[in-house]
């Protein structure tokens, strides 16, 4: 195969996959570098999909089973790119691949982890737990293959997961490797990560117990997640029964993000379904600006809204504080359709955050216009590199799979312009 | 392809541990009748060494294939042996990892799994993918509108060639009506020329591409690769033939005469349609008297978010409202512009140009509901709402109201007009008729022949707007090789129209390069397997036509079946319904999982049961419960299946008559929100098991043994104690009476 008919796909969640697979069953030859230990991306920590309420896992199946079965999709993971030369047709591209200190002689047994006396925040539960330094994600990850931390890995003078393995697997020494490749075109598809909500003083993220974001809370929920499923607050584990939601919490805010994220309203509407549906006699609330729920998710909306036990108050929070005895969580704001001041108290509260373009805080290329925001500008892109999904504006999953879809035929396309 | 078997157990990852390998492969041998010599064990299978082993046996021969170690999720790469018959036996996850070690049970478990997949490959053979003749690649695409241009010109752009069919007389569609579009780019502030203009060049100018206008498509008949599109133009049919179809076919304002109540009717209440219009001419002014219009008010959601009306949102409502706005006060700074909504949507980037327009103190934003228009004399007019912020009644005075008015996809009529027909004939043939003579016969778009509508169908609940079910997969259709672009499928702006065609470009061309090479389209997008019935013993029942989701069966005068085979999907959902089991595949037939399930060993006491499992998500979900060590009950055999819409009744037969004691069939959710991405293959086997229960009460056997269990991949956690509760109730009712017989 030309050369020229090979696409690079940056970022191995749910765009990159799309463009890559797609582009591949046209007959293309597509590569994924991704920058975790794992594709699936975002869409692997969420428990469900809104408005349909079912489990994104079933989609990364078949993602994943398309890509088995097909040898023009190849991927590395821990990989970042770290140069861009060329032009479109005869792009050169340099890829620093980390170490994974596990090779592909791993079968998935979890002794290495069993073994592994080090443990570290587990960060694709948000730190919610901990993990092992030697680990995988969840139970249903790909590649099932085992990765070590080197950041908490205290490296060869334990090697007790290396007395574990009884299959060769782990290499300490594996040093970083560097991947040269021409390809004709570039898809940048690095997708995006949550807004700092410590920088929310008022609404006191990562001070108080009991507030956490809203991926956090796909990660409670998730039957894979650091409770197994069960929606229990963090400071004492207690059975969530009365819970707030913050809508923009950061976007849609000059002093933050001045953009709307898209997502988190329907996010939020989905979140109070997943503690409705556990706990029968549970509450929730949701203080808004607006609710934006374009298109058919409406519909979602009203059913949501219908529920007796789920509070629409329009307003902006002003101030969250905790109990210090109970670690309950006060809320305050302002219904500004009643015209009064609301105080209350929950046992947890969901703080709907904004979504940021990784690009804000790693760009990819310097040639690239980016927009304050750090979003990249699409018509700053060389001919030949397409920017998909999160990079160019906050969307949700079908948006971005749409979008990245679409993405695959333009490489197509400058596969055959460089013919 | 003569047969030449290899046997290979796997001792690692604790299987050594569970189970005895060398009683297992001595069993093997026996119970599937191989030579002991070809059953052979490796310490770790996966290694260098222990895949040399089967190399080096390919090497000598060997043709076929039985791994029996981890399951075919993993280790996939190593264990691809091409030009073989491979078979996946997972006695790690489902023996090793989820059953007791070193009992009976587990023993057990993996002689009967070992078994089931050497049975497997003597009944499979190798697959040829079936390529059909005189395929065209051409891509057509029906509407001319944003949509249907940029999809023209991704597909033309990529190498293929395309008709494209436009209903007016000049490309365009809406985007060709508007004054202006909302900004594109950051920093949202200046409004854009449309696009459409140079895209309608691009087109008329791309030799790749022919353009029909004032055309629709009369008929569209065959299949992929082989659509013979019947288009009428000026009077004229002609024929041409594609391979595959994008339906861009817009979208309408919905009918601002149901508007009554929010004054439309009255000279000086306008749509944003009639706006756009006004503002392309020049002044925006008063139609009453021609004044130039100095305070103009928007009401927003026209029609959309209303139970009455459209009860979804129109998503672009919101921004051309503030488009507009700067229209008004661009045109005439003493102006002013009110837009009454119930929540702002200008969701991602556009809610900076929200920002922007804020900033105009010439137009002011108010939350409130429109209740009513009413005169304020002078031919002005006043905006009654209610529930503004602080629960304020108000009455504000305007010259121009605008409506925002909602968007009603092309299908919607037609998708009515079927609802309604499907609803007559369950009536009988009298109501049938009476409603074909008395109902207007509206536009349909692509008049596809297909046995289950001759359109996209709308889902449930979704307005007719002809949209995916999934929202991993945008472009899953239920017309294999038709694809919707644009707001024929959900409400989009412009730009993302844009996005949305490209995405149908792609999969347009993708299908005709997988009919091409004679591949499946998505979801089994590598599968060259197809189904081949023997006809010959065909009883013409016709059920195989009526089940198959996706149209690719017909029959001839006679009833026969013939398959449309680029149609199919190659769900197995036919092989499941014919009752005389004549349709297989070469990988996949009714023999062949008969076989296998009646190869278990029924043992003299104690339970057995057979669990057939939707590979895409219940197969997934037991071995990520295994993974966790979760046991699994060992009275319980697993049997991967493509689909459940696949499952055959004689299975049931099979499985009862062996003296098994009970069937599970583990399937996607189905109804609302179904998630079997061959539409209903659960939902089909929960019917066929429904029939089959009345038998088995005949046969005093008790039909609490038959059960289907809906399942995600995600219940993995929940999966085992279902299967116990299951197994559980079959205890209570006591073994199979049939056993031993």
């Amino acid at each position: 195969m030309a050369e020229n008919k090979k696409v690079l796909i940056i970022g191995g969640g749910m765009s990159g996959l799309t463009a890559a697979i797609e582009a591949a069953e046209a007959g293309n030859n597509a590569v994924i570098v991704e920058k975790t230990p794992f594709l699936g991306g975002r869409v692997a920590q969420l428990n469900k999909y809104f408005p349909k309420l079912c489990p994104p896992n079933c989609g990364l199946e078949i993602n994943f089973k398309r890509m088995k079965n097909n040898a023009d999709v190849t991927f590395y993971t821990l990989a970042e790119v770290e140069k861009i030369s060329g032009e479109e047709g005869n792009y050169d591209v340099t890829i620093k691949v980390k170490p994974r200190y596990v090779n592909d002689k791993c079968v998935g047994c979890n002794a290495c982890s069993e073994a592994c006396p080090v443990e570290m925040p587990n960060e694709f539960n948000f730190g919610l737990d901990k993990t092992k330094a030697a680990y995988i994600a969840h139970n249903q990850a790909f590649p099932f293959t085992y990765v070590i931390d080197d950041r908490h890995c205290k490296g060869a003078s334990c090697a007790k997961c290396v007395d574990a393995c009884k299959y060769d697997a782990i290499k300490l020494d594996m040093k970083p490797e560097t991947v040269n490749l021409n390809v004709g075109a570039i898809v940048l598809a690095t997708g995006w990560d949550l807004y700092d909500t410590s920088r929310l003083d008022i609404l006191g993220a990562g001070k108080i117990q009991n507030v956490v974001t809203n991926m956090q809370m796909e990660r409670i929920a998730s039957p894979n997640g650091p409770t197994a499923g069960k929606i229990l607050r963090p400071s004492d584990g207690k059975e969530v029964k009365n819970i707030a939601f913050v809508q923009c919490a950061g976007s849609r805010d000059e002093n933050h993000l001045p953009y709307c994220s898209f997502i988190c309203c329907m996010a939020s509407l989905k979140q109070a379904t997943y503690l409705r549906e556990q706990y029968p006699d549970s509450k929730a609330q949701i203080f808004y600006i607006d609710i934006r729920t374009p298109g058919r998710y409406e519909q979602f909306y009203w059913k949501v809204k219908d529920d007796p036990n789920v509070t629409l108050t329009k307003g902006k929070v002003a101030k969250i504080t905790e109990d210090p005895s109970t670690k309950d969580v006060t809320v305050e704001a302002e219904d500004i359709i009643a015209g009064k001041k609301i105080k209350a108290k929950f046992d947890m509260v969901v703080l709907a955050a904004g979504m940021v373009p990784s690009t804000k805080n790693s760009k990819i290329s310097d040639d690239i216009s980016y927009t304050p925001d750090g979003f990249v500008v699409p018509s700053s892109l060389k001919k030949g590199i397409y920017a998909v999904g999160t990079l160019k504006s906050p969307v949700d999953v079908a948006k971005s799979v749409q979008d990245a879809t679409g993405v695959a035929i333009k490489s197509i396309q400058s596969a055959r312009r460089s013919k | 392809m003569e047969k030449k078997y290899g046997v290979y157990i796997c001792k690692g990852c604790g299987i050594e541990k569970a189970i005895d390998i060398e009683k297992l492969s001595k069993n093997a041998a026996k119970g599937a009748k191989v030579p002991e010599e070809i059953v052979k064990n490796h310490a770790v299978l996966c290694s260098p060494e222990g895949l040399e082993l089967i190399k080096s046996d390919i090497k000598e021969g060997t043709n076929t294939i039985v791994i029996a170690a981890c399951s075919p999720r993993v280790k996939y790469e190593e264990f691809d042996f091409p030009g073989t018959i491979t078979e996946r036996v997972n006695i790690r996850e489902l023996v090793a990892w989820s059953q007791q070690p070193n009992t009976e049970e587990a023993q057990m478990t993996a002689a009967d799994y070992l078994r089931i997949g050497i049975i497997k490959v003597q009944k499979g053979t190798l697959p040829e993918p079936n390529v059909l003749e005189d395929l065209s690649k051409t891509i057509l695409v029906v509407g001319g509108g944003i949509s249907g241009l940029s999809a023209s010109l991704e597909a033309a752009n990529a190498g293929y060639q395309v008709v494209l069919v436009e209903k007016e007389a000049e490309l365009g569609g809406w985007a060709a009506k508007l004054y202006k579009e909302v900004p594109r780019q950051y920093p949202y502030e200046k409004l854009d020329d449309p696009i459409i203009f140079s895209k309608i060049k691009e087109v008329e100018s791309n030799l790749n591409i022919k353009v029909f206008k004032s055309a629709v498509v009369e008929k569209t008949e065959g299949q992929p690769g082989l659509l013979d599109v019947t288009i009428r133009n000026n009077g004229t049919s002609e024929t041409i033939r594609v391979g595959s179809v994008i339906m861009a076919s817009g979208w309408k304002p919905y009918d601002a005469a149901k508007l009554g109540y929010l004054g439309y009717g009255k000279p000086n209440v306008i749509t944003s349609v009639q706006m756009e219009e006004m503002a392309k001419k020049g002044k925006i002014i008063r139609p009453s008297d021609g004044k130039e219009a100095k305070k103009v008010a928007f009401i927003q959601c026209a029609g959309s978010r209303d139970q009455n009306h459209l009860p979804y949102c129109s998503s672009f409502c919101c921004a051309t409202s503030l488009k507009q706005a700067k229209y008004v006060r661009e045109k005439n700074s003493d102006a002013i512009a009110m837009i009454f909504y119930k929540d702002i949507r200008t969701p991602g980037q556009s809610e900076i140009f929200y920002k922007n327009m804020q900033n105009d103190p010439g137009v002011l934003l108010t939350k409130a509901d429109v209740t009513g228009i009413s005169d304020a004399g002078n031919s002005s007019l006043f905006v009654e709402a209610e529930n503004a912020l602080l629960g304020e009644k108000i009455k504000v005075e305007a010259d121009l109201v605008v409506l925002a008015i909602g968007v009603v996809p092309s299908t919607r009529a037609p998708q009515e007009y079927l609802d309604g027909l499907t609803e007559a004939q369950k009536k009988g043939d009298v109501a049938k008729n009476a409603y074909l003579e008395t109902t207007p016969k509206p536009e349909f778009i692509l008049n596809l022949d297909y046995r289950q509508g001759p359109e996209i169908p709308s889902l449930e609940g979704a307005y007719g707007f002809a949209d995916s079910n999934f929202i991993c997969f945008q472009y899953e259709t239920r017309r294999t090789g038709i694809y919707a672009a644009g707001c024929v499928r959900q409400p989009m702006n412009i730009s993302e129209a844009q996005l949305d065609a490209a995405g149908t470009a792609m999969k347009a061309i993708q299908c005709v390069e997988h009919v091409a090479k004679g591949i499946a389209v998505h979801p089994r997008a590598w599968d060259i397997t197809f189904p081949d019935p023997l006809l010959i013993k065909c009883t013409a029942c016709k059920r195989c036509t009526e089940e198959c989701p996706f149209g690719a069966i017909d029959e001839d005068e006679k009833g026969i079946p013939f398959y449309k085979i680029n149609r199919c999907r190659r769900c197995g959902t036919c092989m499941g319904a014919c009752p005389e089991r004549i349709v297989s595949f070469k990988d996949y037939s009714v023999d062949m999982i008969g076989s296998m399930l009646k190869s278990v060993e029924v043992p003299d006491e104690g339970l057995r049961i057979i669990a057939l499992a939707c590979e895409n998500d219940a197969y997934p979900a037991l071995d990520s419960a295994a993974i966790n060590r979760k046991q699994l009950h060992p009275s319980v055999r697993f049997i991967p299946v493509r689909c459940l819409g696949s499952t055959n009744l004689v299975w049931v037969a099979d499985a009862f008559s062996r003296g098994i004691d009970g069937l599970i069939l583990l399937g996607c959710k189905y109804g609302e929100n179904y998630q079997c991405h061959f539409v209903k293959g659960s939902e089909l086997a929960n019917y066929r098991f429904s029939k089959v229960q009345e038998t088995l009460d005949k046969l005093q056997l008790e039909s609490e043994r038959c059960q289907l269990i809906q399942i995600a991949i995600s219940d993995y956690d929940k999966l085992p104690d279902m299967i116990n509760d299951f197994v559980n109730r079959i205890e209570e009712i006591g073994p199979n009476p049939f056993k031993g017989l």
